[in-house]
Parts: C-alpha cells; structure tokens; sequence
C-alpha cells in the first residue's frame, strides 16, 4: 500500500505581520514551517506504515524551491520519499489550480491507496485544497478526520463536526483531510535530519514532468483573484467590567441597552 | 568565508528548541527543587537521538558533529542546566572518552547503546587531592592476568551513580607519573566491587547528580583498556579538550537566555511612568550582555568548526580552554546583570532567574577551574616561543 501525503510549507503565523500599508505579508526573519496539520497528516501516515499496513509513505509539495526544507523535515520524521512540485508555470496558483497540479503529480507518480492532506493551512484557512483534489481524482472523501483505520481495503474514519463526530466508510482508494486531534506530531530523529539532507534527495518536478496544461495551473489557471489584502484596523482599547458576577451582568445590560442593542 | 549554518543544522536547531521548550523547560523547576534526575525527559531525549549527537551514525549517533553538539548544549542551557549537565557529561566526556580513544569493539560494545541513551555513562577523573591536578590521581589498577584490580575512589562525578558505564582513571604505575602511568579503563558499574557513596547536595545543577564511588577489589578485563597503555592521561586531556567547547556551548545558551529574559522584563517593568527599557542603566546592562555574547557564540562555532573539520588540534586545544573560559565568564557577568535588572524579582525563587544564577557559578569551576584554562592557554603560547611552563 502506497500512502501520499501533501504538505504545505507556511510561514509561521505566530511569527507574521501585515505590513500596513501594503497589505502584504512581512516575511523576513519569519521562519518557514510545515503547516501544523499536515504533520498531523504525515504521522498518521507514519503510523500506517509502521504498523505493517502501509510499506510507502510518498510527501508532495507544491511551492518555491525553498519548501525543500518542508520535505527534508517529513523525511527526517521517516517519510520514504518526498517530491517537491515546483516550476514558475506554478506560481500565483490559488487552491483549484493547486489541486489540479497535486493531481497531476499524483497520477503521473502511478499507483496509490490513500491520500491524506493537513485540514487547512494556517497561512490561507481554506481547507479547500484536500476536497478539490478528491474531486478532482475522482475519489471519496472524508474531511475533518480525527480517527483512521483501514480495514479489508476500505478506511473507516471519524469525522469532527461541532459537537460530535461523524462515522464514515469509504473504499480506496480515498482522500481524507486530518486534523489536529489525531495525534502529536513526533520530532524528527537527530540521525533522520542528518541523514534528509546527507543522503536522502528530494525530487524535483516541474510543469513539463506532469504534463501540466499551463491554462490549469498558475495564475492563469486559477478562477479566483486576490484583489487587496488587508490588515484590520486595530481596535481601541476594550473596557474590563469589575465586582461581583451580578454587578458585571448588570452593567453590561445597561451598555447594551443604552446602544439600543437590546 | 561563509558563517552560516548549513539547512541540517537549522532544522535540527529548531527541532531541538521545541523539544527543550515543550519537555525540558516545564521540568526544569521542579528537578532543582527536588534534585532528582528528569528520566522521563532523558528517555524522551534519548528517542529521538539527542544522547548521542556527535557521534558517527555507525556507531548509533546522530552523525551531528560538534556542530550539532554545541546547538544542542546551547538550546537545552537556555531552559534547563541540570538536564544540559546530565547528557553533556553523558555524551561530552564520559562516552566522549572512548569514542576518542577506544578500539573497535569498545565502541560496538559501550559507545553504540551509549550513542542511542540505552546506557548512561560518566567520566571519573576527580579524587579529593587531584582536581586540577590531574595527574596526582591515587586510584590503582594492578595488572592480575587477562584483568586489572581497581582500588580506590572518585569524588563529584557528575551521573556518577546513574551510569551504567563509566570512563575510570588509574595509576598503573606510580614511578611514571602522569605521563605513562595513567591509563583510562571503561568499568560497568554493575560489575563487583563498585560502591555509590555520598551524593552531593549543590548550589546549582540540582536535577544532575553528582556522587562519590568506590572501587573495592574491581575486576576489570584487559581489553577494556581504552587507547594505549599507560596513555590514559592524554585519553583524559584529550577529552576535556573536547568537552570544555561543548561547556562553552553551554554558557552561551545560558547568557543568551539571560538577555532574552532581561530584554522582555525590562520592556515590561514600569518605574517613574516608563518602562525601565527607557533607562540609559538598563540599556548599557544590556548591550554588554548582547555584546559579549555575540564574541561568544562566533568563538564557539569557529572551534566546532575546527574540531569537526580539522580535528584534535593543538590549536583546537587552545581554542576550546579560551571558550570554556571566556564563556563562563560571559555567562557569568551576563546571570548578575540578569538579577540585577530583575531587583527583587531576580531573588525570588518563582522566578527562574535566581536558578539561573546558581546554576551558573558551576562552569567557572568544572571541566578544569577558569585558573587551569589560563593556565593551559598560556602554556600553548609560550611553547610557541620556546619558553616551557613547568
């Protein structure tokens, strides 16, 4: 069985600013990181393997040359193989056109049983990218997992709603998305780091080795546009209500009444 | 000239940050408070291959050099000094010693499980009238057929009644003094004959243990003779060489975790309106801290540097007693700084400033007093120009 985990490499948002008056991301001096989720992805994959039920665990990234790092850190926690997808035919891609090139990654690498991908990427918050490349294949999905099993070819998973979980049952092959419930991510060996950047490689895949249409991917494949960004003004300073539970209560009606709130 | 750090070396520095701040630092209190070693920490460590940074991966390391060794030192003293002082003097001098020194088989035999943290080992030099002189050791080994017996014992051993393994010194013959009359052997301390004695109570590195042990009529097997016969005092010099750059290391994690702590108080402690950031008092304090540690961290990464690709040096040698030495002094100029801007929440024990500060006054003394390094980095220079220190 052959396990393919996509991964993005962010920037470490507790780390990053707007500039003001740009709208832009201020990424200097920001470290670049694995998304959070997708290494909750990564060791559920991890996982598989190591208990006997998965031999290949496949990383793929879609980014600038520097997301190497990303894929150096998943083979130092004992992914097998790691493809970064990269090419300027892929930049300015927003989330279809990145399936679209993850999907041709994956059908040009051949065979595979299970896809898993990080809930959502803490730079972007959409969680789109694991469904439309679901669709895309053409497989089932299961979002929002926080519990996997495989059982005679099909996976079972837990599916995270509000206030409960869902049960679902899918044939493979299958896309699920994973979430931070899961499990802890473990650390990278010492010797496995080593080792990534020593002795292990990470191929290079550009638009060409895909056969990506350059209408699907990129800027040009990509229906949405970003047209400013922006960050929100900052709020004065807010008002601490003191005393006892019932004086508090009390003042906040009388504020909210006298907004005519309610 | 290029002074950065190669990818692995990030990566494997941010990896080490996570682990020292989310399973070192929520224990560093608690282990001083109690003196107890944080085995579930050095288990956890030892999962993940930081038992045995520097050491080749063929013999169960992680292959990170020195390089590595000195970013592990320096990342793990920046939240907890006992559990650094635990795995350094593990990996630093007491496995260190026969990965320098030992033959091939010592090294499948002891340095591979101690590489992987499946065994822990320690360095016993010290007895109560040799320190810094070494060589006045009083420890005997008597060769008796295929085996020596060892008699005597070491005090301050640093893990010295939690090894497994220890790296010994012993006279083996009294007529030839240091030179020749030293040899270094590796006993298992579950063999018959080893005894823990006292266990020191500290001022500082609380949650490390350092003991006292005897040697009653211990038989060790020849071929547990590390390096040459008669050699062991240049086996012990050899690895202090080594060590004292790793304890270099060490200060330098140490002092930067002092100015980190000094910028973030200072930004946040209002006197006369202001933060005391505004002062021109605090603001000098601070950059001589950052000043000095700078200094530091470019001298401890040009010896690592030099170790890992030029090896055991005489220059090296002279290098890591500079570093051991400027670097406990940076350390400890920048923990009372550290106090002094902190006032009365720097004396607080809920603070973990007045640990810092005890932890700190140990490396001006361990590893060779900052009186030895002096005096070894003198000796190297005048033998430069002809003149012998006796």
């Amino acid at each position: 069985m052959r396990i393919v985990v996509c991964i993005k490499q962010v920037p470490d948002t507790t780390e990053v600013k707007l500039d003001p008056r740009t709208g832009t991301l201020i990424r200097e001096g920001v470290p670049s990181i694995i998304n959070p989720e997708d290494k909750n992805a990564i060791e559920e994959a991890l996982k598989l393997r190591e208990a006997g039920q998965a031999e290949e665990v496949v990383i793929i990234s879609m980014g600038p040359p520097q997301a190497d790092a990303a894929l150096r850190e998943a083979l130092a926690m004992g992914a097998d193989r790691a493809i970064l997808l990269s090419d300027r035919a892929f930049a300015g891609s927003d989330t279809w056109a990145t399936a679209n090139a993850l999907g041709l990654a994956i059908k040009h690498l051949g065979a595979y049983d299970l896809i898993l991908c990080g809930r959502q990427a803490i730079d972007g918050d959409t969680a789109q990218v694991g469904p439309q490349l679901a669709e895309y294949l053409n497989i089932p999905q299961i979002t929002y997992v926080r519990e996997l099993e495989l059982i005679d070819g099909r996976v079972r998973a837990k599916r995270s709603l509000e206030d409960g979980y869902e049960e679902i049952e899918a044939p493979l092959p299958a896309l699920l998305t994973i979430t931070n419930q899961a499990n802890t991510p473990r650390y990278p060996h010492a010797a496995g780091i080593f080792r990534a950047y020593r002795e292990q490689t990470v191929e290079v895949w550009g638009a060409k080795e895909v056969n990506a249409d350059e209408n699907q991917v990129g800027l040009k494949g990509s229906p949405t546009q970003v047209k400013r960004s922006f960050a929100p003004e900052p709020k004065g300073a807010g008002e601490m209500l003191s005393g006892t539970d019932k004086d508090k209560v009390t003042a906040l009606v009388q504020r909210l009444r006298s907004k005519n709130l309610i | 000239m290029d002074f950065s750090f190669p990818p692995e070396y990030e990566l494997f520095r941010r990896v080490v940050r996570e682990f020292a701040q989310k399973e070192v630092a929520p224990l560093a209190e608690e282990i001083d408070r109690e003196e107890r070693v944080p085995w579930e920490t050095i288990k956890k460590a030892a999962k993940i291959g930081l038992m045995g940074v520097p050491f080749p991966q063929e013999y169960g390391g992680a292959g990170g050099g020195e390089i590595g060794y000195c970013i592990l030192m320096e990342e793990l003293n920046k939240v907890c000094a006992s559990t650094a002082t635990v795995i350094g003097a593990h990996t630093g001098i007491g496995a260190m010693a026969f990965y320098l020194d030992g033959t091939e088989e010592q090294k499948r035999k002891y340095l591979v499980p101690c590489a992987k943290g499946e065994y822990i080992a320690a360095f016993a030099l010290t007895e109560a009238n040799a320190g810094s002189d070494a060589a006045a050791i009083q420890t005997r080994a008597v060769r008796d057929g295929d085996y020596f017996i060892l008699n005597g014992s070491k005090i301050w051993i640093t893990n010295g009644d939690i090894a497994d393994v220890l790296t010994v010194f012993a006279v083996t013959d009294p007529a030839l003094g240091a030179r020749g009359g030293v040899t270094a052997f590796i006993v298992e301390t579950a063999w018959p004959g080893f005894r823990v004695g006292t266990k020191e109570e500290k001022m500082g590195i609380r949650g490390s243990s350092t003991a006292e042990l005897f040697f009653d009529d211990m038989r060790i097997p020849k071929e547990n003779v590390i390096g040459q016969f008669g050699a062991g005092f240049l086996t012990a010099l050899k690895t202090l060489d080594v060590g004292r750059l790793s304890l270099g290391a060490g200060c330098l994690g140490g002092a930067t975790a002092c100015l980190e702590m000094s910028l973030d108080f200072a930004k946040n402690r209002y006197q006369f309106g202001a933060p005391i950031a505004q002062k021109q008092a605090i603001q000098w304090m601070i950059a001589d801290m950052a000043t000095e540690i700078e200094a530091l961290r470019s001298m401890v990464y040009r010896g690592a540097w030099m170790l890992d690709t030029q090896g055991l040096t005489r220059e090296f040698s002279t290098i890591s007693a500079m570093v051991k030495l400027y670097g406990s002094e940076v350390l400890d100029r920048a923990v009372d700084k550290c106090v002094q801007i902190h006032g009365g929440m720097g004396y607080m024990k809920k603070f973990p400033v007045e640990r810092a500060y005890r932890d700190a006054r140990i490396t001006r003394i361990f590893e060779g007093t900052n009186e030895v390094q002096r005096l070894v980095i003198a000796t190297n220079l005048f033998r430069k120009v002809g003149v012998r220190i006796r």
